[in-house]
């Protein structure tokens, strides 16, 4: 094998025909200008998953001045988070990529050079015609996070392949969509259906909200502290919201599906659940309660290191508050591998709770709908994931990103291999653990695209580099996304693009009219496509710029279970299960056990990472106006454990994992007493390691690269992050071989 | 009129979405900043209190910085907000000195000392300051304390409140609800 994917520091190569003049926002017209000028254009935000609708103002130089939220807009209600008022920080940054880059080899080494799109299309629509004809179009993958990936998924559907998989499934918040479909016949969704707005008790699970700006969910938290309502927050560390709540139980890490079970056991023992309610909707009832009657707080005390009455006054407060209860499913949750049957337990308890279809518990979320343009129909490859897959996580509803890279891997065994990938605004090496294993996929790759806006660390590796352009210069799919009500929202291009970027939807084209797939393209500009989809229902294009957003009472229904209403779950018996019928027939415990998990040994602490509100993984730690915010992460470390190692406060470390992998950079110390003395904490999507991302190179630690330790859920295939241990290294550690 | 904030510590999360919202309302440069957030813990491991802070200017009723401004670039304008009129301003910087609360700035741009206006532009058109009409969990409330149905009156008659550093005599108009 060829080892000719050496990572390439792109700022080496290119850097003389990088420097192009930056353009700097005019800071003295500020209070002066006048507002009424500004030009307001829709858009929806791209810095995370949430996508809130709002409004990019742009002077008539065309500087984008802010940001702001649509008030109509379900997701946002006119106010934006950090990320998304700073949102603009991602056109502004200096350290975009600019144009098309290709690897190529002179005078026998690897660089990037600069090429035109016509080559760069050339050589990607060839290489895809090539690995049609030998391996079949099924071998190229498409890895994918936002929207540029949903007009990337279009091309490989009309190319062949179905091979489309994302990291949020596998390496988030797969478990919990898979556990309450084995419950409740549905997977949970985004947003959440959660009606935390009208709940008397939330209770939270290592779900850090405030510090996760999911942002209707933060507002509608902070609402519930205006009438007092109990939270209830799980954390082995005081995150912000457990600061905020009513019980703060800091819990020994790893063993949550034990405080689980105790509490499910506490509610039917005492007989607090909603009898009622499990008689109507649920079946295995009798089952579940002979199966938790063991687990008794004193039980879970020894576990958990939560006191059993603390337990038991928390499982009362809960049964109080119900059905206006909810034990919140969480959303990145690939911890321990056996992720999916955590997140059963918390299925279950919401459903003796009552909380599932009533208010203050889960909603049934309302969806808008807009007509698509007809394509012609696509061709159906000869095989999907799935065959890929065979028996490999049996319960698995979507793609797992990590079987792709296993199937990527030059020790697959398996007939269904992976020529080509294409990576579209997702940087796989910090998004999915062991980067060794993906490194050495990569390497076995025919071909290798990156579509990003920023030169991620994952650029270093491709063959070639598309350059897309931000959200902000351009138009993508309506966002229709579920919530109370049906709504859609639009974005239009603000400004147009900068450099030689372009969007997603133009790619595409451009690569269709190259393999001959033209009809699924029918545009010069996107905008075509929505301002047709926006005519089928009286609506248009120009309509659409006056609003961003749209409601569409006509497909709202019901938000919640009616009294007494025979309603019909998803679920093969129509009922909740309880008793997880689904999982047994697949071979997996149909009730959740506790089991333990690997504990640190001694000089060894855990790692745990989590989010700050104005940073989203990778996408913003370059952003000049977010780094001004928060410019790299620090070690959160008790003041014991501080003592036991000889650490200050702002101390310089490294951190060496328990397979011996050591931090490429360091990161300071923060002696907190925020934190249990058994663990360390940092924010993830620091310590960039591309040299090209001038703002950001070298400031922090990554977690990614500590996190080799990958517990596999065996149930749907999700990386269980959380089982890696680091000790702390004082002085500088002589240059190893770093992997990124 | 006197224009007056509450900011109620119990729910902020420390976002600093203020400080990018006034950041991008204001154009304050890069690296410098009109608002800021501020986190106090007290105690110990697992008895833990947690207070996030988001400060700026503090409108006081005291002015030291317009007492010490030797040109009378720094004054008090209609409803008590503190203001630099940029054309008197010299950049001495004796009004930077002055502030207890460290809430001015040279602005190196423009060469003059920089800071909250309470969104003044904003205020006169009717609308918040940038930061509490873009903050998440609305924990800010602005308004006339003269009237006593604006939000920031309710805010105050409702809850019990800190300002900060009273010990200076600068009767801070930036209340903290705890």
């Amino acid at each position: 094998m060829q080892s000719r994917r050496k990572f390439i520091k792109i700022s080496t190569a290119s850097a003389g025909t990088m420097m192009l003049p930056l353009s700097f926002p005019s800071f003295f017209s500020g209070d002066d200008e006048d507002v009424s000028k500004l030009k307001k254009v829709p858009t929806y935000c791209e810095v995370c998953f949430w996508k809130c609708a709002g409004w990019a103002y742009v002077n008539e130089k065309g500087d984008i001045k802010k940001i702001v939220g649509n008030k109509f807009d379900p997701h946002s209600n006119g106010r934006f988070c950090p990320r998304g008022t700073g949102g603009v920080g991602m056109y502004n940054d200096p350290d975009r990529l600019k144009q098309p880059m290709m690897r190529k080899t002179r005078n026998g080494k690897q660089e990037f050079v600069n090429v035109s799109w016509n080559e760069a299309l050339d050589f990607i629509a060839q290489k895809m015609k090539d690995i049609k004809s030998e391996h079949g179009a099924e071998s190229l993958a498409l890895f994918n996070h936002g929207s540029g990936g949903k007009h990337f998924s279009t091309l490989f559907k009309a190319f062949g392949s179905t091979n489309i998989t994302a990291p949020s499934y596998a390496q988030c918040k797969g478990p919990r969509e898979e556990a309450f479909k084995a419950t409740f016949g549905k997977s949970v969704g985004s947003p959440e259906p959660a009606d935390i707005k009208n709940t008397d008790c939330l209770v939270l699970l290592g779900n850090h909200i405030g510090e996760n700006m999911h942002n209707n969910l933060v507002q509608e938290v902070a609402d519930i502290q205006d009438r007092k309502a109990t939270i209830i927050t799980v954390d082995p560390r005081l995150s912000t919201i457990a600061a905020h709540s009513k019980y703060w139980l800091p819990i020994k890490p790893s063993t949550d599906l034990a405080l689980l079970l105790a509490w499910i056991n506490v509610i039917i023992d005492r007989g607090i659940y909603d009898k009622d309610y499990v008689e109507k909707y649920a079946n295995g009832f009798d089952e579940l309660k002979n199966h938790v009657n063991d687990f008794t707080p004193e039980w879970a005390e020894k576990i958990t290191e939560i006191p059993a009455e603390q337990i038991k006054k928390t499982a009362w407060e809960m049964a109080q508050a119900a059905p206006k209860v909810i034990i919140h499913p969480g959303r990145h949750v690939t911890w321990y591998g056996d992720d999916t049957q955590r997140l059963r337990a918390i299925a279950i308890l919401n459903a003796i709770l009552g909380s599932y279809g009533r208010e203050g518990g889960f909603y049934l979320p309302n969806k808008g709908k807009l007509p698509k343009m007809p394509l012609p129909a696509y061709p159906k490859p000869n095989w999907s994931w799935k065959e890929m897959m065979g028996d490999k996580y049996p319960y698995a509803h979507y793609s797992v990103a990590n079987a792709f890279i296993d199937a990527t891997h030059p020790d697959f065994k398996g007939e269904h291999k992976l020529k080509g990938w294409f990576a579209v605004g997702t940087n796989l090496t910090t998004t999915i653990p062991d980067q060794k294993r993906t490194l050495e996929a990569i390497d076995n790759l025919d071909l290798f695209v990156v579509v990003d806006t920023m030169p991620a660390e994952i650029c270093g590796y491709a063959d070639v580099i598309l350059p897309e352009c931000t959200y902000l210069e351009r138009c993508d799919h309506p966002r229709i996304s579920p919530h109370r009500k049906a709504n859609f929202a639009v974005r239009m291009p603000a400004v147009k693009p900068k450099y030689l970027t372009k969007p997603a939807s133009w790619m595409v084209m451009k690569l269709g009219n190259r393999l001959g797939l033209q009809d699924y393209f029918p545009y010069k500009d996107y905008s075509e496509v929505i301002d047709w989809q926006l005519r089928q229902i009286g609506s248009s294009l120009a309509d659409m710029k006056q609003r961003g957003v749209k409601l569409q009472p006509e497909f709202n229904h019901g938000l919640f279970i009616k009294d007494g209403e025979d309603y019909n779950f998803k679920t093969a018996s129509g009922k909740i299960e309880l008793y997880a019928h689904d999982l047994e027939k697949k071979g997996f415990d149909p009730l959740p056990f506790y089991t333990e998990h690997e504990k640190p040994s001694k000089g060894f602490y855990r790692l745990n990472y989590g989010r700050a509100p104005m940073h989203t993984f990778t996408r913003t730690t370059n952003n000049p106006n977010l780094t001004d915010l928060m410019d790299a992460n620090n070690l959160w470390v008790n003041s014991i454990t501080a003592k036991e190692n000889s650490l200050y406060n702002g101390q310089e470390v490294w951190l060496k994992n328990q397979d011996g992998i050591v931090s490429a950079f360091s990161i300071n110390v923060r002696v907190t007493e925020r934190i249990r003395p058994d663990m360390v904490y940092m924010i993830h999507g620091f310590g960039r390691s591309n040299k090209m991302l001038e703002n950001s190179y070298g400031k922090g630690i990554s977690d990614s690269e500590l996190i080799t330790n990958v517990k596999i859920d065996p149930i749907m295939g999700g990386t269980g992050m959380r089982a890696n241990f680091v000790s702390f290294i004082t002085e500088k550690p002589r240059k190893e071989e770093a992997i990124v | 009129m006197r224009y007056a904030m509450a900011i109620d510590t119990l729910k902020c999360v420390g976002c600093s979405d203020c400080v990018v919202a006034c950041q991008t309302e204001n154009d304050v440069p890069q690296g410098y900043c009109r608002d800021w957030i501020k986190e106090t813990v007290n105690g110990l491991y697992p008895t833990v209190e947690l207070e996030y802070r988001s400060e700026r200017c503090n409108q006081c009723d005291n002015t030291p910085c317009v007492r010490t401004c030797p040109t009378g670039a720094s004054l008090v304008s209609d409803g008590g907000i503190v203001l630099v009129d940029d054309d008197k301003c010299i950049g001495c910087g004796a009004c930077i000195e002055s502030c207890p609360y460290d809430a001015r700035y040279f602005h190196p741009e423009k060469g003059t000392v920089d800071k909250c206006t309470f969104c003044n532009h904003r205020v006169t058109d009717g609308e918040d300051p940038a930061c509490v009409s873009v903050c998440p969990t609305k924990c800010m409330y602005f308004g006339d304390l003269e009237d006593s149905e604006s939000d920031v009156s309710i805010a105050l008659k409702n809850r019990n409140y800190k300002t900060l550093a009273p010990e200076t005599g600068t009767k801070p108009q930036v209340y903290y609800l705890v």
